[in-house]
């Protein structure tokens, strides 16, 4: 049983908390603006709603989400007491009181910058330090978990690091690296306008500083989704995972690649040059190599199970699979939605293609799909699978379960398709109401009337996995005996230096940022009077 | 495992298989990135080439950006270049008038925070932002009237913040284009 639970279940109560609120928040969203809600009269309520929403489910959600399961996995992978308790205790602090910090200024109209922070649109200060509290506790993680590791190499020297620990060591570092970007555009650029120290700010630079952040941040979020494709879901339906080396190569490729290549987010801005948008946008296509790679090994994996049920024949296989396992259809719902999210992520790299969708309600749609969807569920399913290790009482209740993981599917699925049809139309993103008597403008109101009724599915999904939980800290108790992670079909005895590291990866991960990032930053802090007024928000 | 014992060599089948997937992949992938710059070179889609600065708070008093200067002007050599700038919460000229098939070079900036033009119905779609000039070619073979929407978020009234682009004949375009002057369709 894990030490820790308490650390543990904190992490996750409060991200699944505030994770109900954001979302209810979104709901309200998808109402007002839609044909179905009534227009709403100060719409700077309706930025207020989208600031929170984005703020908690972009920073503290899957960050709270990750470090809770990075504990877990540090303490049961590595069979290790957790070294640095008080620490993490410390880090999860520092989060409550970042997220409040920023939520106060939120709720008072006085930061409606959104979580993407727009400068020179600047909000009050507080905004900003709580969300650079919330990432400071975070990086307290980071290093525990390489702390964690270094104990546990020192006592097996030689030995390969478990599958999870490895994964989740690599997100963690992804995670601090990427994090610099969104932390040097806070620090450098907005604080000190935000404070009153200057009053000018490029705007530009900072554009470029948050695209480092913006992309790679996605990768950290999905980190935990592919540690639970990888080292739960085989073990959940009696399989093997077909590949050790395959799958820490594909950690290693996110690691990698998942940075250097954020500039996508700025083909249509005017202070990047063509040169840099082409290498980003290669680069891009480069990152699908691991999730191409993730799917071959996952279904491979999930067919020895299913072959170890008896199932025969070339696709025959597909009907063994035990179906009324919550986690097999997590995994399902999560790879259709990881693959229509995933084509439209393809669509979304060219440049050629991006011209058309660029800032429309498609990129709202296609992020939503793939976080909200494919991540998000296998969050669910991966609190679900802890659930009785962290409580000792067991989940009895599978078909609310299986109920809950429905809606969410279906919800995401009626929300987020007709939110890519109308952006293909060319309706723009992040507006409190549209016209929809204006006949050029008409013709999109059905297809958001139904986006609208997806967001309450998903919200009827979302109160129903809090009750899941809730009921499951009152169940009966029962053992549930020591938390393990899938084993691959030939458990590697010996990993390659470079497999079981990740000094090598990191470093690589560093000097392409700097190649493709040095340059663009360089000339645009040197270039002279890029710098323009700031625009305060809420000031009167 | 079981499995072993009855095929010794099921490693090596089981790699040999990963390894085809993954040159497949490969090949998917560097196909993407081919593809893309073929269509960047043979069909022209390419970001704008340079980068321009310029101050937005002095827009108003001189430059290429002064009030006088923005709409759309018939250059010497038959094209057309559009001036507008964005600022909370619209667009100057609050509605474009270009003519039909005819190239036309968009050049745009922002006067206060982060604003992006897109038109619909098309794939012209470039961020305004502050401090630097977007340009952006364009043409259209279909007259008629375009919504031009602001996509990015400019604060509280952005929900606000719509233009209009009016595609006219050529003919008709090179007739009102006579008397000199920038051209707009503000009012009309």
């Amino acid at each position: 049983m894990l030490a820790n639970r308490k650390l543990i279940l904190a992490h996750f109560w409060l991200a699944f908390a505030v994770f109900g609120v954001a979302l209810t928040l979104g709901a309200w969203q998808m109402f007002i603006r839609s044909p179905i809600g009534t227009w709403l009269s100060n719409p700077e309520l309706y930025y207020r709603s989208l600031t929170a929403h984005g703020t908690v489910m972009g920073y503290v959600f899957p960050t709270l989400v990750a470090m809770g399961f990075g504990y877990a996995i540090s303490e049961s992978a590595l069979e290790q007491r957790l070294v640095g308790v008080r620490w993490a205790w410390a880090g999860f602090w520092l989060i409550v009181i970042g997220s409040i910090m920023a939520v106060v200024p939120i709720a008072m109209g006085r930061a409606s910058v959104l979580y993407t922070f727009y400068p020179p649109l600047i909000g009050n200060v507080f905004y900003y330090l709580g969300v650079v509290l919330v990432v400071v506790g975070s990086w307290i993680w980071v290093a525990l978990m390489s702390i964690n590791l270094r104990v546990w190499r020192k006592a097996h020297p030689g030995a390969p690091v478990p599958l999870a620990m490895f994964a989740n060591v690599a997100g963690s570092y992804l995670w601090a690296w990427t994090a610099v970007g969104a932390a040097l555009e806070l620090l450098l650029q907005i604080i000190p306008v935000a404070a009153g120290l200057k009053a000018t700010i490029d705007a530009g630079l900072a554009r470029v500083f948050f695209s480092w952040t913006l992309h790679a941040i996605v990768y950290f979020w999905l980190m935990p989704t592919y540690i639970a494709y990888y080292t739960i879901v085989p073990r959940a339906i009696g399989g093997r995972v077909y590949s050790d080396s395959m799958a820490r190569i594909s950690f290693i490729l996110f690691l990698v690649v998942a940075m250097p290549i954020g500039m996508h987010h700025t083909f249509a801005d005017p202070q990047v040059g063509a040169g840099f948008k082409f290498i980003h946008s290669a680069f891009t296509a480069l990152v699908a190599l691991p999730t191409l790679l993730t799917v071959f090994t996952i279904c491979a994996s999930v067919e020895i199970a299913a072959r170890l049920r008896g199932g025969r024949g070339m696709f025959g296989w597909i009907r063994a699979l035990p179906w009324d396992n919550p986690m097999m259809l997590a995994l399902a719902f999560s790879f259709v939605m990881l693959g229509f999210g995933g084509a439209g992520g393809l669509i979304n790299m060219s440049y050629q293609l991006d011209a058309s969708i660029h800032n429309t309600q498609w990129i709202t749609g296609h992020f939503h799909l793939i976080f909200g969807g494919a991540i998000v569920i296998m969050y669910f399913a991966i609190a679900y699978d802890l659930w009785p290790h962290l409580t000792g009482r067991e989940l009895i209740e599978l078909r609310l379960i299986r109920t809950q993981l429905w809606l969410w599917f279906i919800g995401m699925i009626v929300t987020t398709f007709p939110w890519h049809w109308v952006g293909i139309l060319g309706m723009p993103r992040r507006m409190a109401y549209f016209d929809f008597s204006d006949p050029a403008i008409a013709p999109q109101a059905l297809s958001v009337t139904f986006s609208a009724i997806g967001g309450f599915i998903v919200l009827a999904s979302g109160i129903l996995f809090l009750v899941i939980l809730a009921r499951g800290m009152r169940a009966p108790e029962a053992a549930a005996g020591p938390y393990r992670f899938a084993l691959a079909v030939h458990q590697p005895a010996t990993v390659p230096v470079a497999l079981n590291t990740h000094a090598l990866w990191v470093a690589l991960m560093i000097g392409l940022t700097i190649t493709n990032y040095g340059y663009p930053i360089l000339t645009l802090a040197l270039t002279e009077g890029t710098s323009v007024p700031a625009v305060y928000v809420g000031a009167q | 495992m079981s499995a072993e014992e009855i095929h010794p060599d099921s490693a090596e089948v089981a790699a040999r298989i990963e390894r085809r997937w993954a040159t497949i992949a490969v090949i998917i992938i560097v196909g993407m990135a081919l593809l893309a710059a073929f269509a960047g070179i043979h069909r022209a889609t390419m970001p704008q080439p340079r980068v321009e600065t310029t101050d937005p708070s002095r827009l108003h008093l001189s430059g290429e950006f002064v009030e006088s200067n923005l709409g759309s002007v018939l250059e010497a050599n038959g094209n057309v270049t559009v001036r507008a700038i964005g600022q909370q919460y619209s667009f100057t000229p609050a509605c474009i008038l270009v003519p039909a098939d005819t190239p036309i070079t968009l050049r745009a900036t922002s006067a206060d925070v982060v604003h992006g033009i897109l038109i619909q119905g098309t794939n012209v779609n470039t961020m305004l932002v502050p401090g630097y000039i977007s340009e952006q070619l364009m043409r259209f073979t279909r007259t008629g009237d375009y919504l031009m929407p602001c996509q990015e978020f400019c604060s509280f009234g952005h929900e606000g913040m719509w233009g209009k682009v009016k595609v006219i004949d050529k003919t008709e375009f090179a007739g009102r284009a006579k008397g000199g002057g920038r051209l707009s369709c503000v009012g009309q």
